[in-house]
């Protein structure tokens, strides 16, 4: 199912994303466990907020890093973050 | 020790070891009732901070019973604005309304809950009191407030068939995450070995029911199934090896590697009143014993295995080889393999029946004070 470009996602219930120094990455939280999250993937992540859409995401994105078209990466990992429970489609 | 090892990722703060519960499979140690002052606040207050500045995220409240201790709602608000990931591991005795509510306030964010059963005989005969009601009571309280709930249970030959049952009960009380975890058997468990491992069979079953389950509910509900290790012919990695992530402080400032090691001879632990946790963790000899692979015996040091299971568990192979450098006997090269598959055979030939009254020591003080005079460590036959 191709993601449309107006969906908004916010984090899972129940999961916190924030910044590890003693790692130098971002991670993901929950309960049990925890995801130590690639540079690429901490970028994506750092911008779902449950307001910005997907095309809004992208955009900031390619701003953020300029002359690389970036959309299929993102929404290929809003795929896989989604099938893995970290965001949901929705308001928080 | 080669390198330098990781910082701690997961801290159990195991606040007290009083609790309102018997559990005959309690992991706290049989000897908890000659253990000395529990850790004031602001000692558990300097901790959390210690931790959190190596590197600590997960943070479990655990025990005995958490709640016992009047200063949990201060030791949660301080965990938040740390930033740890926190997590109260209880029985639910000691949660009402108000408690729950400064909780949520202080930041918690999640609340493992356990049962002993699906049933209520079979729960309140397990932990010795009655509370089965009570629990179902305070699962609503938890999902009323809107905490993520894991709903944990230990699971052994008494109430191994009750599987089904239980994720019913999960699915009822809305539980997003279920923990089945078979027994491991150190502490009290260990001493109740004989009336608490399951047959062959019985895992087999269980394993089916939670494998339809899975199916049928997909990732709506998560579900941990913890295998029990005796069953197995390779022993788990234990804490994903010593000292590697996993530090565990008691109720009386001793900082662990794991919720068993105080148990292990020669080994002397540091306590958390005398040292700084930076210390501890990577100074400490206690922490860098069996780090690495240095200390490994045959047939573990030549094995290709052991970077992977690390030689399993070196509590295990204390209690049941009498050294804890020992090949962990789970594993079926090790040459004392025979003493877990002889406690397998003789699960196989007990009999399924809490009506003839098992012979269990229940966890509570009077039954440790006696074990510690006796420094009983075998299994009760």
């Amino acid at each position: 199912m191709a993601l449309a470009d107006d969906t908004v996602f916010a984090l899972a219930r129940g999961f916190r994303f924030q910044w590890e120094p003693a790692q130098a990455a971002y991670v993901l939280l929950y309960p049990e466990g925890m995801v130590k999250l690639g540079s690429s993937a901490g970028e994506i992540l750092k911008r779902i907020n449950g307001t910005s859409a997907v095309s809004e995401i992208v955009a900031d994105l390619e701003r953020a890093f300029p002359g690389v078209a970036l959309r299929q990466d993102v929404t290929e990992f809003l795929e896989h973050a989604r099938e893995k429970g970290w965001i949901r489609a929705g308001q928080p | 020790m080669p390198g330098s090892p990781n910082p701690p990722l997961w801290l159990l703060a195991e606040v007290t070891y009083r609790c309102p519960l018997h559990c005959v499979y309690c992991s706290n140690p049989v000897d908890y009732a000659k253990y000395g002052v529990e850790l004031a606040t602001d000692d558990w207050l300097r901790v959390l901070r210690e931790g959190r500045e190596l590197g600590a995220t997960q943070l479990g409240f655990s025990g005995g019973e958490p709640l016992v201790r009047d200063d949990l709602e201060v030791l949660v608000a301080e965990a938040r604005r740390l930033g740890y990931y926190s997590n109260l591991i209880t029985s639910g005795i000691g949660l009402n309304e108000r408690r729950i509510a400064a909780l949520k306030d202080g930041g918690l964010d999640h609340i493992q809950l356990s049962f002993q059963d699906s049933t209520r005989e079979i729960n309140d005969f397990l932990s010795s009191t009655r509370t089965f009601e009570l629990k179902r009571r305070i699962a609503k309280l938890i999902k009323q407030h809107d905490f993520p709930m894991v709903l944990n249970v230990v699971l052994h030959r008494l109430n191994i068939d009750h599987v089904g049952a239980l994720l019913d009960l999960a699915v009822e009380l809305e539980a997003e995450y279920v923990e089945l975890a078979n027994t491991q058997y150190y502490g009290w468990a260990y001493v109740n070995r004989g009336e608490l491992l399951p047959s062959r069979e019985q895992l087999q079953r269980a394993e089916e029911v939670v494998n339809r389950f899975r199916e049928r509910v997909g990732n709506r509900m998560k579900i941990y199934f913890v295998v029990p290790d005796y069953h197995e012919r390779r022993p788990k990695a234990c804490m994903n090896g010593w000292g590697a992530v996993f530090l565990c402080l008691t109720a009386d400032g001793l900082a662990l590697p794991c919720h068993e090691a105080r148990m292990l001879p020669g080994l002397e632990f540091p306590s958390v009143r005398d040292q700084s946790l930076r210390w501890i963790w990577y100074e400490s000899p206690a922490f860098n014993r069996y780090r690495g692979d240095e200390w490994m015996k045959e047939p573990c040091r030549s094995c290709p295995e052991k970077a992977k299971d690390y030689g399993g568990c070196r509590c295990q192979a204390y209690l049941l080889t009498g050294d804890p450098a020992n090949a962990d006997p789970v594993c079926d090269k090790s040459p004392e393999h025979a003493i877990v598959t002889q406690a397998v055979e003789r699960a196989e030939q007990a009999r399924v029946a809490v009506a003839t009254k098992p012979v269990l020591f229940f966890r509570d003080d009077q039954n440790s004070r006696t074990l510690s005079r006796e420094r009983r460590r075998e299994p009760v036959a």
